[in-house]
């Protein structure tokens, strides 16, 4: 019997504590079980920081009845057909996982009681298990599940198990500890910057400088000269007319590429091309669709932000498409006896994950792997076998662990990139981005505006609420959210400005703006009404819940002023606590889970400094207390960081915030020095943390530097001076 | 060729003497914990320790680091020991964990110069290195934990 020391705890592979990988059963995709009784649990969905590594193995360990030290976890690879979708995203991994990961250890566990009965001849209800052991008490006898593996193997999958009971539950909500932590600390390859391949070449691209240009010629004899180049090509990533799906967005489709032995050598030698950049002018897009496939024409231009916000300014004064109608709002603000109106700006957002885009290739004739860093390797996959002319079961994915994700590694181009790379070059290359090339590639975080309108009537009542929402090249509306559904006469518009500047999902769509430009407006009108912000909401929630007007309310009233009430208590709203700081609420919906915070903020010199937070949140069942608490606090620094500082600016196309002295992002002395997470206790089942807490947290920090400064926040970033104001 | 003293190992390379450490360590020794985020010295995803001081290997060239030692997130210490590395498996900081490394080594000369940090003494030590996913209170926690523990010993 192997001696498990302290590290057993951090569910580290068998691979590393000396056990051979030889004489492991695989009852089922997700567990594998050996004779010593030692348990791996396959994690479908890659990771990027939100755990899912631990908290998904965690479900199986608890339906499968062991003790979770006696598991290790390992990535699974790319199988859309045994480990299911397997896209990290969308908040959505609990919420997909949570039954089809239960049913997997449950099934599991029933296949053992079954070969224990048959082994045994007795009936299966007299069996229970603990902790990896089948036992009958009856007779005395007992199994580990490591005995009885083999034969439950064999035995027919059975249908329809029973689960454990929630209230039985012992190994989730239970804080477990990171399965990597170990190996992060300690510098192990993880990423997929980190992985390496005999005979790798390194390659990187020389992307135009602006959006909006192409090369027409280059000269690359200087760089063919400099130590360890190989070569420089062209690779075109998209043939016309193929049909791209939502993920497969790309900024440039012609592409000068340098190969080379070292990073260094090949940053060296792109320095030396010389490229003759021209306008690309209107190019055509094939986007397939439900509907069948449709041209998209991207304008040309090279855009400048001052001229963006003008054109936005121009847009948001025309008719717009209406998203929703109640009641008759026009007549309401017609007869109103006030009328708040207000318009918030946000400008474009890049993800600047810590670890750039990267990935590996190693492209033959008749086969592809491709190993690196990305979300979701089902919807790129198709594109691969497309663009490469292979069939998808000979194209190979493996997930690395991601430096940060939010979004930006849902669009697989730089996978499509470096297979086309490794093709031309015939050879396994490493794609890698620059932090230069990453902040100025696009796939951003849209740029939006939204105006508010509210009517009151003579006794301050609101009878009507208005927004409408624009942007570029999307607007943020999300027109069935509070608070539609509270209020009689109500109606959300939108339009939009294309653009060649791309842009993607970043942590929260739409929500991650919305929720600031709505709860900012909230506080502001709650303010004119003379009511509590707090109370204001929670007044809006009750009409919500016992008599909502109109239907697709799509939220749960009750949960959501559940995270108000929770807040509000913890914080000593009003109380004593109250007084020390500038105090703002705020509090949003957002992919199945509910969130509201209070910030606290004072000014240093004129410079906000959020002093503690106070955060309430209802995701249903929490899997693992700790790292949720850990996400949730990540949230809100991340909240803050992009609120005060975080924006883009264009001048003719060119990208001015290339890296991170000139996009700035939080730092820990601007952290605050407490974040109070409180759960709302319910035993719903799990939705997701990864964006719910984050929104709130714009609209939070908003309304606090209202009170701190006596004026309202409306362009973001608020405390980056530069941006706010009109832009370059 | 150029030899570097590495973790207390001597490396023999071939690369130009301007080539900085970071690639060095990464493309031809193999050692990929230290880490690159932005390549101008601003996040601190790649501080290793140059004769005990912590400096940004994307930026140092390796002919500054030949005849010093160089110590790498690999060679802090042996299976984690390093009261750094063991209040952050306590307190569970990391999330993606891509710039931890770096934050270990700039707080780990940060306790050698200074047994007891202040909440400002840690500002002003770690503010070079970014965390994307946000996780600067466990971090502070995990130095002072780290600090403490050291102490007692």
């Amino acid at each position: 019997m192997i001696h498990f020391s302290g590290l057993a705890k951090l569910a580290l592979p068998h691979s590393e504590r000396g056990v051979p990988i030889v004489q492991w059963t695989e009852i089922n995709g997700y567990i594998k079980i050996n004779p010593e009784n030692m348990i791996t649990i396959i994690c479908p969905n890659p990771e990027f920081g939100q755990n899912v590594m631990t908290s998904l193995p965690m479900i199986v360990a608890e339906e499968l009845g062991v003790d979770w030290q006696m598991v290790a976890v390992e990535m699974g690879p790319h199988d859309n057909v045994k480990l299911g979708p397997q896209f990290t995203g969308g908040s959505n991994s609990m919420r997909m996982y949570w039954k089809p990961l239960r049913e997997a250890g449950a099934t599991a566990r029933q296949m053992l009681l079954l070969a224990a009965a048959g082994t045994w001849s007795v009936p299966l209800e007299e069996l229970t298990t603990k902790g990896g052991v089948v036992y009958h008490e009856k007779s005395g006898k007992k199994a580990t599940y490591g005995e009885l593996a083999a034969k439950a193997s064999e035995i027919p999958v059975p249908k329809g198990v029973k689960l454990k009971e929630v209230k039985d539950f012992n190994v989730v909500r239970q804080s477990q500890k990171n399965v990597e932590g170990a190996k992060l600390v300690s510098g192990k390859p993880l990423f997929g910057l980190d992985y390496q391949h005999e005979g790798m070449l390194i390659a990187m691209i020389q992307h135009p400088p602006a959006f909006g240009l192409t090369h027409k010629s280059f000269d690359a004899s200087a760089a063919l000269k400099m130590p360890g180049i190989k070569d420089v090509f062209t690779i075109k990533l998209y043939e016309e007319g193929l049909e791209q799906g939502g993920f497969d967005v790309r900024t440039f489709n012609d592409l000068i590429v340098v190969v080379g032995k070292t990073t260094w050598e090949v940053i060296n030698a792109r320095k030396k091309l010389i490229v003759d950049w021209v306008p690309a002018g209107d190019l055509k897009d094939t986007m397939a669709g439900r509907g069948g496939k449709r041209e998209v024409i991207v304008p040309g231009e090279l855009e400048t932000t001052a001229t963006q916000l003008k054109k936005m300014e121009e847009y948001a004064k025309k008719p717009a498409q209406q998203l929703r109608r109640d009641g008759d709002p026009e007549a309401a603000f017609k007869n109103a006896a006030q009328i708040l109106e207000r318009t918030y700006n946000a400008p474009f957002l890049a993800h600047n994950c810590m670890e750039p885009m990267n990935f590996f290739a190693h492209v033959t004739d008749d086969k592809a792997l491709l190993v690196g860093p990305l979300q979701a390797p089902g919807w790129t996959e198709p594109t691969l076998a497309k663009v490469l002319k292979l069939p998808p079961e000979q194209i190979e994915i493996q997930m690395t662990r991601m430096g940060g994700g939010f979004g930006r590694r849902a669009y697989g181009h730089y996978l499509v990139e470096a297979a086309l790379i490794s093709k031309k070059a015939n050879a396994p290359i490493k794609l890698i981005y620059t932090r230069e090339d990453d902040s100025t590639y696009g796939i951003y975080r849209p740029m939006y505006t939204a105006t508010y309108r509210a009517a009151l009537d003579s006794n301050k009542n609101l009878i009507a609420f208005h927004v409408k929402g624009g942007g570029i090249p999307e607007h943020a509306i999300h027109a069935n959210r509070f608070p539609a559904g509270a209020v009689d006469n109500y109606l959300a518009e939108s339009w939009e400005i294309p653009s060649n500047i791309t842009v993607g999902a970043f942590r929260a769509p739409r929500s991650n703006f919305n929720a600031a430009a709505e709860q900012s407006f909230l506080d502001e009108l709650a303010e004119v009404m003379g009511k509590d912000p707090i109370a204001f909401r929670l007044e809006l929630l009750k009409r919500a819940k016992e008599n909502p007007v109109g239907k697709n309310n799509e939220y749960d009233a009750g949960r959501y002023a559940g995270v108000l009430e929770l807040v509000r208590d913890k914080s000593g709203w009003n109380g004593a606590e109250h007084k020390k700081y500038s105090r703002g609420v705020a509090a949003y919906f957002c992919h199945n889970s509910y969130a509201a915070h209070v910030v606290d903020l004072t000014l240093k010199d004129g410079h906000p400094y959020v002093e503690q937070v106070f955060s309430a949140v209802d995701c249903g069942i929490v899997i693992n207390p700790d790292a949720a608490i850990n996400m949730i606090q990540g949230a809100v620094v991340d909240g803050i960081g992009n609120s005060l500082y975080g924006g883009l600016t264009h001048k003719n196309g060119v990208v001015a915030e290339n890296n991170f002295h000139s996009y700035r992002v939080i730092r820990i002395h601007e952290a605050p020095k407490k974040i109070e997470v409180s759960f709302v206790q319910n035993d719903i089942d799990p939705t997701g943390l990864g964006e719910p807490p984050f929104p709130p947290v714009f609209g939070a920090v908003a309304n606090a530097l209202y009170k701190a400064s006596g004026k309202r926040h409306y362009q973001q970033p608020f405390a980056l001076s530069q941006i706010a104001a009109s832009g370059v | 060729m150029i030899t570097l003293n590495i973790n207390k190992k001597n490396y023999k390379v071939d690369a130009d003497p301007n080539t900085p450490l970071l690639w060095v360590l990464r493309d031809h020794i193999g050692l990929v914990g230290t880490k690159y985020g932005c390549g101008v010295a601003q996040c601190g995803a790649c501080v290793v320790h140059l004769d005990g001081e912590a400096v940004r290997s994307c930026v140092t060239k390796i002919s500054r680091a030949q005849g010093k030692k160089v110590v790498t997130i690999e060679g802090l210490s042996e299976n984690n020991s390093h009261p750094l590395q063991k209040a952050w498996l306590e307190l569970d900081v990391s999330q993606c964990g891509y710039c931890q490394a770096g934050q270990i080594m700039s707080a780990a000369v940060l306790l050698k110069e200074n047994k007891d940090p202040s909440d400002q003494d840690i500002n002003d030590a770690m503010a070079g290195n970014i965390c994307r996913c946000g996780t600067y209170l466990r971090i502070k926690e995990a130095i002072k934990l780290a600090a403490k523990e050291s102490g007692t010993k």
